[in-house]
């Protein structure tokens, strides 16, 4: 089969680097999320493709059908993007949450008021030491 | 969205089919593509189209959290209720075959529990997260 | 009857109960509840690991369907031991959560808190049982998505995005594992652990099953937090609740640590992890480097939950140095520090949550004089922290005494040597905190701090009981660890 052929696994590959690509290199967090849905969109993407027989029908009880595709990865891929869902639902409760202690969702304005805190704690230590 | 009577009355045509369409995706989940899963998000879409037409508020008043949160559980109950009662009935955890007196029922009505408590479920899971979240703005 | 289904009721039992906890919502009530599940599934617990000592394997279908078409719950030595340890964990932590959360967290959530850990609970209990690749990864998301809502349930608006950025690593973890069972799927065509087993040796030689290799031991390695990917677990361990510190960090990187260990051992076998592709020396050199490294960031510390995360991630160095030899001396070895560790971590976390019962924080700056004023509670965070230096007479020092006889056995008495060495970087971080807890004046004004309530006393005294047990009498764990270390390397479990 030319490389051609597996064009949905060429898809998968892109949708997959590129999730992870905008998890890495974006600082704002629904931005990461959407990268994370994009990363876990791939991995389904590739399930669905994997469960295809060639020359298959869909897997539907029927006498006049002798070749169906394998529904199994279908059905592992739903219970995938159930946990997905899950996930996006918990990311963006732990995103509006974050918002509403910090007044934003930018990673490194997130992390400026960490270190604020921080050097006001060790401040207050001093005296101690 | 109280001034646009066409998307008012486009809504109120169309969500009654759309959970009449969740019901056959519901309960035909077993002859042909479908199922709880499906069938629960298809019914809380059509709640969640009534709560971004009519004001969230307005579908508050029509399914309560409470009850939301009571049949949360009781579709997860439901879903283990058969399971365990496989295990009563002499059989394995989800064994469908001994629910009836004949294996192929038995599955029938296996699977049709157990999807209709995931159904359940869905439903409300995905009605309460969008009502969360919908509270937010306030 | 009920006593054939027990492996089914071990892990339906807390996920039904999470939901009716949910309708219960009352603090109290929800309370009991998770206690009376925690008791029922440490009993459960006990008895299969009796069952599985005197008469073997236990395989349970879930719906009668036959592996490995069907689910099946399998019980092998290596697997009961984890149920043990969990629900062990589970019963103690359940204890000591009472007066813990009901001042961390407000009251109307409580009945949640309480609903998110019994969802945690089946969760870890679920990847220990199961013996399904697709049913662990389901399994871990349930554990993980419940554990990400019991962090962020902390007062301290840093425990948010603790919790958001241990989302987004452990999703990428869990992510991997699943492209990784997929592609095992594609060269196979089976979920079945012990079916895999039997089936990929004969496509070991293929690209598809080299990568699917790569991505599960990646994968799992953000899950463990082995040394370079560990960069989620410092704040998430040190923000969360304490109740839940205390249960996290002594059971859901241990879990998956066992999944490791399923996926090394009995899916691609020793021969294929470290003969063809030599995972070995790479293994061992990460664990290396977190044992230094992560021991080494634990001592410039200032927040002593934060220290012990640190201190965490270094044991994990240990456990998978146990592995990275795979002898039966090596493995042992590691399967016994996993237990030793969730004891001594149970025990360290829930000191740090009855010193900010008291006084409100975890800082070191703020327990000067702590030693008189809480003086049972500072007692057991000594004991807890020789034991992980690895004084003779406590579990620390069984299990180290077993790594570094493994190393020898080896032949490398260089590794040998760096186990105590980096010993004495525990040595530098336990003594920070016992010196200002100890040889420090209390500040003036603040008398009125007593000991933590007899509730939380209890249970961390059963852990340090456990800590003396176990380190004197380690017949018992070392048997079973070695018995589960043979059966994994013996391949394919029968």
């Amino acid at each position: 089969m030319s490389s051609l052929g597996l064009y949905n696994y060429w898809v998968v590959v892109v949708l997959m680097m590129s999730g992870l690509y905008i998890v890495v290199a974006h600082g704002n967090l629904v931005k990461k999320l959407i990268g994370l849905n994009v990363f876990q969109a791939s991995v389904f993407m590739m399930y669905i493709s994997m469960g295809k027989v060639a020359g298959g029908t869909a897997p539907i009880l029927d006498e006049s059908i002798k070749v169906y595709s394998n529904p199994l990865p279908h059905v592992l891929i739903l219970t995938g993007i159930v946990v997905g869902v899950a996930t996006t639902a918990v990311g963006a409760a732990l995103i509006v949450r974050i918002k509403r202690a910090y007044g934003t969702i930018e990673e490194y304005e997130i992390e400026k008021h960490e270190i604020e805190e921080e050097e006001t704690n060790a401040a207050e230590g001093l005296t101690c030491f | 969205m109280n001034n646009q009577p066409i998307v008012r009355i486009g809504a109120k045509i169309m969500i009654p089919f759309i959970m009449l369409f969740a019901l056959y995706v519901q309960f035909h989940g077993d002859f042909g593509p479908g199922g709880g899963f499906q069938a629960g998000v298809i019914f809380a879409a059509s709640l969640i189209l009534y709560a971004i037409i009519y004001d969230v508020e307005e579908a508050r008043k029509i399914v309560h959290p409470w009850a939301l949160n009571i049949f949360l559980g009781l579709g997860i109950i439901l879903y283990a209720g058969t399971g365990i009662a496989g295990i009563f009935l002499g059989g394995n955890f989800l064994d469908y075959n001994v629910l009836a007196h004949d294996p192929v029922h038995g599955q029938h009505l296996g699977i049709l529990l157990v999807e209709l408590g995931v159904g359940i479920t869905v439903t409300c899971a995905m009605t309460i997260i969008f009502f969360i979240f919908a509270r937010q703005e306030h | 009857m009920l006593l054939s289904h027990l492996p089914a009721l071990q892990v339906v039992l807390p996920l039904i109960a999470a939901p009716i906890c949910l309708v219960l919502h009352h603090a109290r009530l929800a309370w009991a509840w998770a206690m009376l599940i925690s008791w029922s599934a440490f009993g459960i617990a006990l008895s299969l690991l009796n069952r599985v000592l005197s008469e073997g394997v236990i395989s349970y279908h879930i719906g009668k369907w036959a592996p490995p078409w069907g689910i099946e719950y399998r019980l092998d030595e290596a697997s009961v031991f984890m149920l043990v340890l969990v629900t062990t964990i589970g019963v103690v932590v359940t204890t000591f959560a009472k007066e813990s959360v009901e001042k961390e967290i407000v009251k109307e959530k409580i009945h949640l808190f309480y609903t998110c850990y019994l969802l945690c609970f089946a969760g870890l209990l679920g990847m220990s049982i199961t013996g399904d690749v697709f049913n662990i990864f389901v399994f871990l998301e349930i554990s993980s998505l419940s554990a990400y809502a019991l962090i962020s349930m902390s007062d301290d608006r840093r425990a948010l995005t603790a919790s958001f950025r241990y989302l987004v690593m452990g999703t990428v973890g869990a992510t991997f594992y699943i492209i990784g069972v997929g592609l095992i799927y594609m060269a196979t065509g089976s979920l079945n652990i012990a079916d895999l087993a039997v089936k990929l040796p004969a496509v070991a030689d293929t690209q598809t099953v080299r990568a699917a290799l790569a991505f599960l031991i990646v994968g799992l390695s953000l899950k463990l937090a082995l040394f370079p990917l560990h960069s989620w677990l410092p704040n998430a361990y040190a923000y969360a609740p304490s109740a839940v510190s205390a249960f996290i960090a002594a059971t859901a990187t241990k879990v998956a640590v066992y999944v490791m260990l399923r996926v090394i051992f009995t899916i691609f076998g020793v021969s294929y992890v470290f003969g063809t592709m030599n995972l070995g020396p790479a293994i061992l050199s990460l664990a290396i480097m977190g044992m230094f490294a992560a021991s080494a960031m634990a001592i410039s510390q200032k927040n002593v939950k934060r220290l012990l995360a640190y201190s965490s991630i270094a044991q994990i160095g240990y456990i998978m140095l146990g592995i990275s030899f795979a002898t039966v001396t090596g493995l042992s070895g590691g399967i016994v520090h996993l237990f030793n560790h969730a004891l001594i971590k149970c025990c360290l976390f829930m000191v740090m949550g009855c010193v900010f019962f008291r006084i409100n924080s975890t800082d070191i700056k703020d327990m000067a004089g702590l030693g008189k004023r809480m003086p049972f509670t500072m007692a057991a965070f000594v004991i807890g922290g020789l034991s992980l230096i690895g004084v003779p007479s406590t579990v620390g020092f069984i299990s180290k005494w077993y790594l570094m006889q493994a190393a020898f056995e080896a032949g490398s008495w260089v590794i040998a040597i760096m186990i105590p060495l980096s010993s004495l970087l525990a040595v530098v971080y336990i003594w920070r905190v016992v010196e200002v807890a100890y040889f420090s004046p209390s500040p003036d004004g603040e008398t009125a701090i007593k000991e933590a309530p007899v509730s939380m006393q209890i249970p961390i005294w059963v852990m340090v009981a456990g800590i003396f047990y176990f380190g004197i009498n380690a017949e018992f764990t070392l048997d079973v660890a070695r018995r589960a270390a043979e059966s994994l390397l013996g391949g394919i479990v029968l």
